[in-house]
């Protein structure tokens, strides 16, 4: 039944190819627009550790002396909250992070000098973020203790300066230390670049930027501190600091601390160790307040940093209400298609068929439409992705259709297709057949 | 033209004019809102700086641990021995740069209340950017202070007249004082305008122009490698290809910003592109929705049409012309496309309230509505019109025809 149908569906689409088009094109430009911008959403908001994100938690208690409980703490930490706290080790895993703006060079490759981020990390940064290796291997607790001037480059960097060669080994120069390479990542885009997500809720939706490529150059948290003295930048300072760009016992935050529980038992434990920590520097006189302590998952912390930028949540939006008007269109064509041809249908229910079969006609015909449309759909989509990837934003290179969204794209063109149907359809199936067939 | 009839013949036709109504209506929600958005868009993007954008140019040089003296001395004796180069001063950023210095201040030592951007100058550097002071004394040398924290505790500044506003609103700011952590500042000067490096950064209404200019004595850490070169118009795209050069050759040890290093009218370009392409995407939008909703109601209307042939010869034989029918057609249209707008009206002040929440977006200007309510009135009855034109060439022997 179902090929008579497609035949009849076929043989009606191209009766009025104008009509026909004028559906197809509205079913594909909604579902182009729409997809497009959600692929964009789907990209921006998915979770950058699948597997791992329900046991990464982002520690947070509040130095800032003017606040009271109520506030919410700081986005970072100050240099004694989050030393104190790292070295209790409390959690499976747990890492410092820093980033500051250093001068890069390389003496042997010959090139000028660059300016890049430097990322400064606890040796348990990479199993937890389950960060990729090329060559070679994070640093050890000895290296990290011992301060040693080693570093981890990205495959980008090892790219550039060693054309993807095994470069661990050889020596970079970060201002005028030089340091060992003891490792290379593969080619590692995690999105967002989750673990230097901060300040989101001062930012107004304007947060792009934390789509960003990982830094090209990790060292180890003590060395870093000591390499780039004098370069690093505060969150906030409640005073002034002493000396510029050196953080370390300046009233300012600065530090961020990621921790990795394993078992819920040691959630809520982890919990109450930064509630003991606040209330014991309370005790010291150090913290005025105590109450404000958080630890969020690291969903959690990107949700309370909404970081989907609000522009590409304001495009998806105003797609899908473009996709509704299309929708409303295709109704409303798909009636006036569907009632034209009461005679035909009047003749098919006096010859024995039921509302069911004309009904179930009616839908193959828009699905029909939908699926055709989809096609469109689709190659818009493509189409609107590589427009997205012609902008100059952080996560342009991050645009691409998923097998999972091509499946969406078919199933949205279809479901579509058939909701819009199903109006038209009823209609057409309660089409009288002895009043039509007298006009005949 | 005759309503009662148009209606009682809609009133057959409930289901598919109720679809063509409501189409109007999310289409008129939706056109007030994206025209009010790119309206909002473009109205950002139309901000004065402050600065004579089109004659200056940025240099940028990144210097670790250098001396700031020597490198400040180098780079500006390399700016101002090009040719065509009419002013070079230091400075710490411009309108549409990275931003360099955001700092809480407060009027009573106690309570902030606002986070102004502070653009540091060295001597000349407000002649050089073209700062309008409309109230107020131009710096004299005593002003620009040395200091290698941030600035000296002590500091005379001009504001912008915006950023004078806020914080004493009605009143003479001059001589005014505000401090920031332990810094004290005195109000000498008002500019006309001045935005911060980020005007759009929706710090709150108004906070594009929160910014205050302070003098201070090159060197330290504050005002070093950052010149702010000024050049004929004509010149300046020459005048930065080569300062870019000779700053390279002046300062071998520090890195040359290239992404900062530009005219200031590139920047501006550069800091608005994203605003741009959501503008330009919104008109996309709009012109496919209005196509669409056109195309809809160009389907229907022809469907219409071919369903009444009889109808309209029988009334074509009994005396109707020619412009009767194609009233009859337009009038239909307009009256559902006035249901729609009366329904879209309603529709586009949730989605405005909605967008008020979510995007802290002003509320939607009244006049919208209108201005949205006759354009889709327009596009209805061109659409109509072929439809409607072919109806009313129908000849009235159609009547006499049995099928």
């Amino acid at each position: 039944m179902l090929g008579y149908y497609l035949d009849l569906a076929a043989r009606s689409l191209r009766r009025n190819k104008v009509l026909t088009g004028l559906m197809v094109l509205a079913i594909a430009v909604g579902i182009g627009a729409s997809m497009t911008t959600l692929t964009v959403m789907h990209l921006l908001s998915g979770d950058p550790l699948p597997g791992r994100s329900q046991h990464i938690y982002y520690a947070q208690v509040d130095a800032y002396p003017t606040h009271k409980d109520d506030a919410e703490p700081m986005d970072m930490l100050d240099y004694q909250s989050a030393m104190d706290l790292w070295s209790a080790r409390r959690a499976d895993r747990q890492t410092l992070v820093v980033e500051s703006p250093v001068k890069l060079s390389q003496p042997e490759a010959g090139t000028p000098p660059v300016m890049t981020t430097l990322l400064s990390v606890t040796p348990d940064f990479f199993p937890m973020f389950d960060v990729p290796f090329q060559y070679g291997a994070p640093w050890s607790e000895a290296d990290e203790s011992a301060r040693a001037r080693v570093a981890v480059i990205s495959d980008d960097l090892n790219q550039k300066l060693f054309a993807g060669a095994d470069s661990v080994g050889r020596t970079l120069r970060l201002r005028d230390s030089d340091v060992r390479i003891v490792g290379v990542l593969k080619p590692w885009r995690p999105s967002p670049q989750f673990y230097s997500v901060r300040g989101g809720r001062f930012a107004d939706g304007d947060t792009a930027d934390f789509y960003g490529k990982p830094e090209d150059v990790i060292t180890p948290f003590a060395s870093g501190l000591e390499i780039n003295d004098g370069n690093f930048q505060q969150f906030t300072c409640w005073h002034l600091p002493e000396r510029q760009g050196h953080l370390q016992n300046s009233p300012c935050v600065w530090l961020g601390l990621w921790v990795q529980l394993d078992a819920p038992a040691k959630v809520a434990g982890y919990r109450r160790f930064l509630a003991d920590y606040a209330a014991q520097q309370m005790a010291l006189g150090r913290f005025t307040h105590a109450g404000n302590t958080r630890l969020r998952s690291l969903m959690e912390w990107l949700d309370f940093n909404g970081v989907v930028p609000s522009d590409v949540r304001l495009q998806a939006w105003l797609a899908l209400a473009f996709l509704l008007v299309c929708l409303f269109n295709t109704v409303g064509l798909l009636l006036a298609k569907f009632l034209r041809r009461s005679g035909e249908i009047s003749v098919r229910r006096a010859l024995g068929a039921s509302r069911r079969d004309v009904f179930a006609q009616c839908l193959v015909e828009a699905g029909t439409i939908g699926l055709i449309g989809g096609i469109f759909g689709w190659l818009l989509t493509l189409v609107g992705l590589w427009l997205v990837r012609q902008q100059p934003v952080p996560y342009a290179d991050l645009a691409h259709l998923d097998t999972r969204m091509f499946l969406v794209t078919f199933t949205a063109a279809l479901g579509s297709s058939l909701l819009a149907g199903v109006l038209p359809a009823l209609r057409a199936c309660r089409v009288a057949p002895a009043l039509q067939l007298k006009t005949l | 033209m005759q309503v009662a009839p148009v209606l009682a013949a809609l009133r057959r036709h409930r289901l598919a004019a109720m679809l063509i109504a409501m189409e109007i209506a999310l289409a008129c929600a939706v056109l007030c809102n994206a025209c009010f958005l790119v309206a909002e868009r473009l109205n950002s993007m139309r901000i004065d700086s402050g600065v004579d954008e089109a004659s200056l140019a940025l240099i940028h040089v990144d210097c670790d641990q250098c001396n700031g003296n020597d490198v400040n001395a180098r780079l500006e004796g390399a700016l101002r021995a090009l040719p065509g180069v009419q002013s070079v001063a230091a400075v710490n950023a411009l309108p549409f740069s990275d931003r360099a210095g955001d700092n809480g201040i407060n009027l009573d030592r106690e309570h902030y209340v606002a986070v102004p951007h502070f653009y540091l100058g060295g001597p000349g550097a407000a002649e050089t950017l073209g700062l309008r002071l409309v109230a107020g004394r131009k710096f004299i040398p005593e002003d620009f202070r040395r200091s290698d924290i941030w600035l000296s505790p002590d500091t005379s500044v001009w504001i912008s007249r915006a950023f004078a506003e806020r914080l004493w609103p009605g009143q003479d700011p001059l001589g005014k004082e505000f401090w920031s952590d332990k810094f004290h500042f005195t109000v000498v000067g008002v500019m006309d305008h001045l935005a911060r490096p980020d005007p759009s950064g929706r710090r709150g209404p108004d906070a594009s122009e929160y910014a205050v200019f302070a003098p201070t004595a090159p060197g330290g850490r504050t005002l070093t490698g950052v010149f702010a070169v000024r050049a004929a118009p004509a010149d300046l795209p020459r005048v930065l290809r080569e300062a870019r050069a000779a700053a390279q050759k002046a300062v071998p040890e520090g890195v040359l910003n290239l992404d900062q290093s530009r005219m200031v009218s590139e920047l501006r370009q550069r800091y608005f592109h994203q605003a741009r392409v959501m503008a330009s995407m919104l008109t996309g939008v709009i012109v496919a929705l209005l196509m669409v909703t056109a195309l809809g109601i160009v389907g229907l209307a022809s469907f219409w049409v071919q369903q009444r042939r009889k109808q309209i010869g029988v009334r074509r034989a009994i005396g109707a012309t020619r412009l009767d029918i194609l009233y009859y057609f337009q009038t239909e249209n307009f009256l559902i496309v006035t249901g729609g707008i009366a329904i879209g009206m309603l529709l586009a002040f949730a989605l405005n309230i909605a967008l008020m929440r979510i995007y802290e977006l002003p509320r939607l200007p009244l006049y919208y509505l209108p201005v949205g309510a006759v354009l889709l009135w327009v596009i209805g009855q061109l659409a109509v019109l072929g439809p409607a034109l072919r109806a009313a060439s129908v000849p009235p022997v159609v009547a006499t025809r049995s099928v």
